[in-house]
């Protein structure tokens, strides 16, 4: 066991899971100390990643345990949105008296499955994190519990969750059954081809894993969940499960399955094409920020899936390039919203926002720089990651694919355009209060200005992700 | 590599606009600063184009101070040059730039900062287009204008400007993500955007009908042709002056650039095939436009649909391939460029006194404003191309040029001349001539210093280069006849290999 250094940063933040436990139960009013030691570990676990050199390739615990370049990033990006998370939510739980210790907490325990997924390399092993994971997201969805729109999206997302989850645990059985192993890298030494269990079983592990990620048609929940759901929670929802849920697909596919890509390459266009479709589409008649930022969130994760579906190395890349943007521009979204607070109360309304530009010129600002973004306008962020996916998927002469995303594009760019529009041309309303906290006003500045100038020097987090080779 | 002279043309507004951030304040003094500021930035920048202009050698039909850095890594490169085609439109840019700083004076009451801002974002993002020679550096610029342009027209409009702005925004957006694809798509196959690249290693003549189209929906929407100019009459109306001025100078001469420099620059044999092609949407926008603008009401509507026309000359001459129709072309946009700011900001003048822009307010009013009926005389003559203006210049040329390639086209588009002329006479006869019907116009003042000002510097070059139009000619020429060699050489090659 002498390559057990490699997993310190799971050992430290399980073993701060507990102590903080411990110490939230045996000393009273101790939110603020948990809420800051959560961020103190996830730093910690950050400095531990950065504590190998990031393009170790190892396989642990009998190869069910994968620690390479992707998995290191990627648990980079769920630790920093962790972070996040955090550091924006404080003010918005306590005026909502969410202030408890277990909030922190929870969003630890996920953090965790959800490290513990990006690393898996073994079917069994990829199910436990999953349901960490998904188990303490559960009870954030509903953690505002006096409220009936949150219990409705907790329950709303176990159920159905529990049902995606029962497919995938049944598509992982079949696999094992035809296969005779759940490690990835056996499987696809022993698969063999004609063999239509295995193909039934990608099928359902797709399906689960395309809930997480709340592909179309797998969507439906996400809508009402992300309403439900405390904002500070839909944020965390909004970012960190889709980085882990889209490395496993990515591991999944690419690993015991890469050679009988005819077989799930249809399911992935047509759930990115559905998705891409279906996100632009149906934002359209949103009058709830959040629910829009669900459907649009849902169009995003089609022009992920996109870059999937090429299968190639450049798609993999293309598509972590996306959901590492995609994490910015939420984040800063979401600051924005946690901005929009006037005498004790959230405002999540588009009507909301009516006018802000007059009283509130750079929280304006900010919001139709990330708007624009997200609409993949030339030349912020959103527009480069567009960029790349659509160059991936073109270099495999998948125009149709190219032309629907981009046309999908144009579509989408109307509602965020609706938004600017309320922003900047329509009447103001009563000012908002202006008492953000630091980590607030630290998260969209730096998500703003990264969006904003990201043009200036693109190769860096293109040679970055570059580094990923999976196949 | 001495001093990136191109690179600090583009950048200079963005600067100044991020100097303008930073100023306090939005009350008397401050709001003087602002727009001194603002006009400072945007004269130097006139003085640096003026002195680029001198500099650059007419002599050459190659690129001139060509920047050329790493960006995104053995993939594209930040590159920027100019030929002589480019120079002009960024003088053009450089010069209305500052005339629309000035213009702002009387019809921009709130926001004057955000405004002055936006101006200045959207000259940096225009002179780019005229100068990058890389495919996706040239469509950064190019889109990234959507976003300025958008909060213009959307902000500082008159009544239906968010419906306005949308159609802009969307209908431009569209045109452009096919261009998009194609961009790839030869960055894939040929494994650069460099245009100099491009133009040497020459695109495989069996994709070039469909790269042609993608280029074409996007310029086509921008230029605006027939039928897809249904935006530019309702983005002119409702922008502010300053807006609208920028939008017909300078926006719609990126699509006439981009179609001398890409259509017929990349793609010959394409643009061989689709030639009638344009030259029908072309006689119909010049015809068709021609009659909707005669029946306007509006004199923003009149005007905008006039560009739709002017642009249909320019889309003749250019798919002429002729050495006339080219740099016929081009003086015409010069031109336009000149007239249609010039009439506009008239426009603008009187909306500001008045507050309406229909032509039966209007009446008469040459016993109240003298001086300003002499200068929109100037401008209508101009617009209708009068021998002696720039206008008549840049028409002739084209024509010329359409006869040599095609009679009956030409003939055709002679007759727009002549509906040219009856709705810019008619309008300057309402408006001007005939009994003052209207008593709340006997109060209105005649221009005032600025306004003078502001419009005797466009008559200025209008008159000049209408007499005396050979500093444009011989800046293009050397431009022009490359352009068209290597165009008949492909032409010729192709023909060779294929019969």
């Amino acid at each position: 066991m002498d390559k057990l250094n490699f997993i310190y940063p799971e050992i430290f933040i399980s073993l701060s899971i507990m102590f903080l436990l411990i110490l939230g139960v045996f000393k009273k009013k101790s939110s603020n100390l948990i809420i800051s030691l959560s961020v103190i570990t996830l730093i910690g676990t950050l400095i531990l990643i950065f504590g190998y050199p990031m393009n170790t390739n190892l396989d642990l615990f009998n190869g069910s345990y994968k620690i390479d370049y992707m998995s290191s990033y990627m648990k980079i990006l769920t630790i920093l949105s962790g972070i996040f998370v955090l550091i924006t939510s404080s003010k918005f739980l306590k005026i909502y008296k969410l202030f408890n210790i277990e909030y922190p907490i929870l969003i630890l325990c996920s953090i965790l499955g959800m490290m513990v997924m990006i690393s898996s390399n073994d079917l069994i092993v990829f199910y436990i994190g999953l349901e960490l994971q998904s188990l303490s997201l559960y009870v954030l969805a509903a953690f505002n519990r006096d409220q009936i729109k949150s219990s409705e999206a907790g329950l709303k997302y176990f159920v159905l969750s529990a049902l995606s989850s029962g497919l995938l645990l049944y598509g992982c059985s079949l696999i094992y059954g035809f296969s005779g192993t759940t490690n990835f890298d056996q499987i696809s030494i022993l698969m063999n081809n004609d063999q239509y269990g295995l193909t039934f079983g990608i099928v359902f592990i797709l399906v689960g894993l395309a809930f997480k990620i709340s592909a179309v048609p797998f969507h439906m929940w996400a809508p009402d969940v992300y309403e439900g759901s405390p904002t500070s929670v839909t944020l965390f929802f909004a970012v960190a499960p889709k980085v882990a849920a889209l490395t496993v697909i990515i591991r999944f596919l690419y690993v015991p399955f890469v050679n009988v890509i005819d077989q799930w390459q249809l399911i992935i266009i047509f759930l990115s094409i559905a998705s891409m479709i279906f996100g632009a589409v149906a934002a359209i008649g949103q009058k709830n920020l959040k629910r829009l930022i669900a459907y649009s969130s849902i169009g995003h994760m089609g022009y992920a899936l996109a870059g999937l579906c090429v299968g190639t190395n450049q798609g993999i890349q293309s598509s972590v390039l996306y959901i590492s943007i995609y994490l910015v521009m939420n984040l800063g979204f979401f600051s924005c919203l946690f901005m929009l607070k006037r005498n004790n109360t959230y405002f999540e309304n588009i009507d909301d926002l009516s006018g802000l530009s007059k009283n509130h010129p750079l929280i304006s600002l900010s919001l139709m720089i990330i708007l624009f973004s997200l609409a993949g306008i030339p030349p912020l962020a959103g527009f480069f990651a567009k960029f790349y996916i659509f160059k991936a998927v073109l270099d495999q002469s998948m125009y149709y694919l190219a032309i629907i995303g981009l046309l999908t594009t144009v579509i989408a760019a109307f509602y965020y355009l609706r938004i600017i529009k309320i922003m900047y041309f329509d009447l103001e309303k009563e000012k908002y209060d202006k008492d953000y906290n630091l980590g607030l006003k630290l998260t969209l500045t730096l998500s703003t200005t990264l969006i904003l100038f990201y043009f200036i020097y693109p190769s860096k987090l293109l040679n970055i992700v570059s580094q990923i080779n999976i196949i | 590599m001495d001093f990136p002279i191109l690179s600090s043309i583009i950048l200079l507004p963005s600067i100044g606009s991020l100097f303008l951030f930073f100023i306090k304040g939005s009350e008397g003094k401050s709001l003087q600063t602002i727009k001194y500021v603002a006009l400072f930035v945007t004269i130097t920048n006139f003085f640096i184009s003026i002195y680029l202009w001198y500099l650059f050698d007419e002599t050459s039909s190659n690129f001139q101070f060509i920047e050329d850095k790493e960006w995104l890594d053995g993939f594209i490169n930040y590159k920027v040059g100019i030929d002589g085609i480019s120079i002009l439109f960024i003088i053009l840019t450089t010069f209305i730039t500052p005339l629309c700083v000035l213009s702002v004076n009387n019809s921009i009451k709130s926001r004057l900062k955000d405004f002055l801002i936006a101006i200045l974002l959207m000259e940096s993002l225009m002179i780019g287009v005229f100068c990058s020679l890389d495919l996706i550096i040239f469509y950064l610029f190019f889109e990234g204008g959507l976003i300025p342009m958008f909060l213009i027209i959307g902000i500082w409009g008159g009544e239906r400007r968010v419906y306005s702005a949308f159609k802009f925004f969307l209908y431009t957006l569209f045109g452009s993500v096919l261009m998009l694809v194609a961009i790839i798509v030869i960055y894939l196959t040929y494994g650069t955007t460099d245009i100099t690249k491009l133009y040497e290693i020459g695109i495989n003549a069996n994709f070039q009908n469909l790269l042609w189209l993608a280029f074409f929906s996007s310029f086509a929407v921008k230029t605006p042709m027939w039928p897809v100019h249904t935006w530019l009459p309702d983005a002119h109306v409702e922008a502010p002056t300053a807006g609208s001025v920028l939008l017909a100078a300078i926006l719609l001469k990126m699509a006439g650039y981009g179609f001398i420099r890409f259509s017929i620059g990349l793609f010959p044999i394409a643009s061989e095939f689709f030639t009638p092609l344009i030259y029908f949407l072309s006689l119909v926008a010049i015809i068709y436009t021609s009659f909707v603008a005669l029946m306007q009401e509006d004199m923003k509507k009149l005007i905008a649909y006039s560009s739709v026309a002017h642009m249909g000359y320019v889309t003749l001459g250019i798919f002429t391939n002729t050495q006339q129709g080219l740099e016929g072309s081009i003086v015409q946009m010069i031109s336009h460029g000149l007239v249609s700011a010039a009439l506009f900001l008239s426009v603008g003048v009187l909306y500001d006194r008045t507050h309406s822009r229909l032509i039966k307010t209007y009446g008469g009013l040459v016993s109240v404003m003298p001086k300003y009926s002499i200068l929109l005389m100037i401008f209508t003559l101009s617009a209708l191309g009068l021998p002696g203006t720039s206008g008549f210049v840049g028409e002739f040329l084209i024509l010329m040029g359409a006869f040599r390639d095609n009679f009956l086209v030409a003939t055709i588009a002679c007759f727009g001349v002549i509906l040219g002329a009856a709705y810019m006479l008619w309008l300057y006869k309402r408006v001007i001539f005939g009994k003052l019907n209207n008593k709340d116009l006997l109060k209105i003042d005649d221009l005032n210093k600025s306004e003078i000002l502001v419009l005797s510097i466009i008559a200025l070059p209008t008159l000049f280069y209408g007499f005396y139009p050979e500093p444009l000619l011989n800046t293009v020429e050397v431009s022009v006849n490359n352009l068209i060699d290597t165009y008949n050489y492909n032409l010729v090659s192709f023909g060779a290999n294929n019969g």
